[in-house]
């Protein structure tokens, strides 16, 4: 090969590099930023007069006094708008029936979203769901409730050949000529007199526990149930992975017996999660009865199957990487074996072991498949320690699949799901800076 | 074509063990530290010591010399039973030390290693701080028991060893950071530090510059008037500056040991004569 084509195979080569670079940098980009700003959304957002109501009630939180002074605020408007709807009423009641039934059904619909907006109206019974009790938390939802109660969402079905397209018909028409038409205007005009919206800082979504399945509150209790799971899941994989990891690479012999424990070992750290789960069930919960059913103790050991090839394979590797010199110099001096083990090989080995540990730790926090059978629930209380024995969590990873999926107000939380998101993120993300600083700082120590 | 198949018969050569050659000069000295007689070592099939007999001395420097391959690394690693560590080693015959065959199956290896100490090719201290690869092995050993009997230990360990002066401002320091030569003189007093009656050194100069080395020759000759030094070398000028006896090995076989300045100036086997005078190495 000449020069001249080696030239060019150099530069094409590194062209083609640093585009696979690039294109990797603006996919990380394009899934993180949405999920950060999603995420953050949860925490700081513009939060309505609501909100702080229901953070007061539900949590106490906040100055009695500025919130009793903001509710009255709020009622002066709310209250013209609550005299509007009286008066329509009484005008309701003086038609005849069959003129009044379209206007009722329409009356009824506006009510119902403007209660979404604002909580409670007069004469509504005391709600049972918490959902009810409070209008709008947050200003965005505020915003698209207004829409709502401005405009009827229509479907044109017209052309049979092209999906419905949908278009939007002024509320206010439906109640033309009757007392109600001023209320619309006066509602567009008014909404954050009545809603009082402020920059709110929530540090209580990471802190809180849910209410009425995450229609209000934080996510305090799946970041402590996954912090449970994988933790739990370490206390069982790490030591036993680390031993068996001393066992391949200094006890064992090169037999058939061996080699099959390998095999078996590299064939499980391919198996799909969603197998690990099953057998979790199908074993530690049905078969073993480690409890009644599920439980966070059936899903850290589950989940702890599922890693311990990894942290096996990690281990093994950084023992082997020990230089041979350091165990025969111990030797030389007439330690023994399990002794050299003890003291020289494995705090040579020890940053790679923390690194596969923590690692296998972060892959334990973000799975979903193995705890559904074994440990999740959707919609729990926070647990404390002494119940892991018995029950199961909610966690992080199969609630956002859950709110995703199959929660029935999805659309109103996002933000919820995008807080989780990002908390589970960057619960992964820290592990895995702590496992680089920490290799750091071993390796820093050890060389020097 | 049957012709053809007649005509290239392989000949089989008959790989029958072959005899040991006898060793010329004196093997004995008066009162020994070590007796070793006919010592054969085996990896799985392959002997690579055959019938070696030879004592070492007290308070002497016995070199071994010859050409690389010829099993000297491998016999000096069946004085403290290093070979123990190979998984296909297996070794035969008597080394006597203490009055003792040392490859009775009743002698422990720990406190051995600890009387026949051990210092390598390629210096190599632990990962840990300068400190701590000295007052590691007596604390194992139950050496020591205080902070205070550790530090005594490591400076005079760091001041046999003649690298006292040199780190006694970091002995906090980790022990690799040192350069080539100095990691080998803390090597040297790893091993010191647990009191032992023999050393054996394994090639300790080959990777360490000329002035590196020098201070490890004086630092031998030093230590010979405590300690029994047996010290494998390629380089027959450190055999003629260092040791009083040496050995010329080779093939398996110790084919002359004898006075260091008998062996270099009137070799008795043309072998040895060879290999001295550099024909083949
Ligand atoms: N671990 C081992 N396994 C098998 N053969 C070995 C091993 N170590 C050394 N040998 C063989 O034994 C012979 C002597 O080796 P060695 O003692 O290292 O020689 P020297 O130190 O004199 O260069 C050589 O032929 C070498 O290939
Ligand atoms: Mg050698």
């Amino acid at each position: 090969m000449d020069l001249g084509t080696r030239k060019i195979l150099d530069k094409s080569f590194t062209a083609v590099g640093i585009t696979s670079i690039l294109l990797m940098a603006v996919a990380l980009l394009v899934v993180i930023v949405p999920i950060f700003s999603g995420g953050i959304g949860a925490i700081f957002f513009k939060g309505t007069i609501e909100h702080r109501k229901l953070q007061y009630e539900e949590f106490g939180n906040g100055d009695r006094e500025v919130i009793q002074r903001q509710i009255e605020e709020s009622d002066i408007y709310r209250n013209k708008v609550f005299a509007m709807l009286g008066e329509f009423e009484t005008e309701l009641e003086s038609m005849t029936p069959a003129e009044s039934r379209k206007l009722r059904s329409s009356y009824k619909k506006a009510r119902k979203v403007l209660s979404h907006l604002l909580g409670p109206l007069p004469g509504d019974q005391e709600p049972i769901l918490l959902r009810y009790r409070y209008g709008t938390t947050r200003w965005e939802q505020a915003e698209e409730a207004l829409h709502d109660l401005l405009y009827v969402t229509k479907w044109d079905y017209s052309d049979p050949t092209r999906m419905a397209k949908q278009y939007f018909v002024p509320r206010m028409e439906e109640f033309k000529g009757t007392s109600l038409a001023v209320f619309f205007p006066f509602m567009e005009e008014n909404l954050a007199n009545m809603m009082l919206p402020e920059q709110t800082f929530y540090w209580g979504f990471i802190t809180e526990r849910s209410l009425d399945a995450h229609i209000f509150g934080g996510i305090w209790a799946e970041i402590q149930g996954t912090f449970f799971l994988a933790v739990g899941a370490m206390l069982f994989a790490f030591p036993l992975g680390v031993i068996a990891a001393i066992y391949f690479t200094e006890y064992a012999k090169d037999n058939l017996f061996t080699s099959i424990l390998r095999s078996a070992n590299s064939t499980l750290a391919g198996v799909p999660s969603i197998v690990f789960g099953l057998f979790g069930l199908a074993f530690f919960i049905n078969t073993v009865k480690v409890s009644e059913s599920k439980s966070v103790l059936a899903g850290s050991l589950t989940l702890a199957i599922m890693i311990l090839p990894t942290i096996i394979r990690a281990s093994e590797e950084a023992i082997l990487a020990v230089p041979k010199a350091y165990k025969e110099a111990s030797m030389s001096l007439g330690s023994t074996k399990w002794r050299t083990i003890v003291t020289v090989i494995l705090p040579a080995a020890l940053p790679g072991i923390i690194t596969g540990g923590i690692i296998s730790l972060g892959r334990a926090a973000g799975e979903t498949a193995p705890i559904i059978f074994t440990a999740a629930v959707s919609v729990g209380a926070t647990i404390g320690i002494a119940d892991v024995f018995s029950s199961p969590t909610p966690a992080l990873s199969w609630n956002i699949y859950n709110l995703a999926s199959e929660h029935e107000a999805a659309n109103e939380i996002r933000h919820v799901q995008y807080g989780m998101v990002l908390a589970l993120i960057s619960i992964v993300l820290l592990l895995n800076l702590s496992a680089i600083l920490l290799r750091a700082r071993i390796s820093k120590k050890l060389k020097g | 074509m049957l012709d053809v198949l007649n005509t290239t018969t392989v000949e089989k050569r008959n790989l029958a063990p072959r005899d040991s050659r006898k060793t010329i000069g004196t093997v004995n000295v008066p009162n020994p530290r070590m007796v070793c007689r006919n010592v054969n070592v085996y990896y799985g099939d392959k002997q690579a010591i055959r019938n070696v007999t030879i004592d070492i001395g007290c308070n002497e420097v016995l070199s071994m010399i010859g050409p690389s391959g010829c099993g000297k690394s491998t016999f000096l690693r069946c004085l403290n039973r290093m070979n123990d560590t190979i998984d296909n080693c297996r070794v035969e015959g008597d080394i006597i030390f203490e009055g003792n065959d040392i490859y009775d199956p009743s002698i422990d290896v720990v406190p051995l290693r600890a009387q026949v100490g051990m210092v390598f090719q390629k210096p190599n201290p632990f990962p840990k701080s300068i400190y701590e690869n000295i007052a590691w092995a007596p604390k194992i050993h139950g050496i020591v028991e205080s902070k205070s009997d550790a530090d005594e230990i490591v400076e005079t360990s760091l001041v046999k060893a003649g690298l006292w002066e040199e780190v006694k401002d970091r002995l906090d320091q980790p022990g690799t950071g040192l350069s080539g030569g100095q990691q080998q003189r803390l090597c040297i007093a790893r091993a010191i530090a647990v009191s032992p009656e023999v050393i054996l050194m394994d090639e300790p100069c080959s990777a360490l510059d000329p002035i590196a080395t020098a201070k490890i020759e004086d630092l031998i000759e030093e230590l010979r008037s405590h300690y029994t030094i047996a010290i494998v070398t390629h380089s027959m000028q450190q055999a003629a500056r260092v040791s009083q006896r040496t050995a010329f090995f080779h093939l398996g076989d110790l084919i002359e040991v004898g006075k260091t300045d008998d062996v270099f100036t009137k070799p008795l086997h043309q072998l040895t004569e060879d290999y001295i005078t550099g024909r083949y190495g």
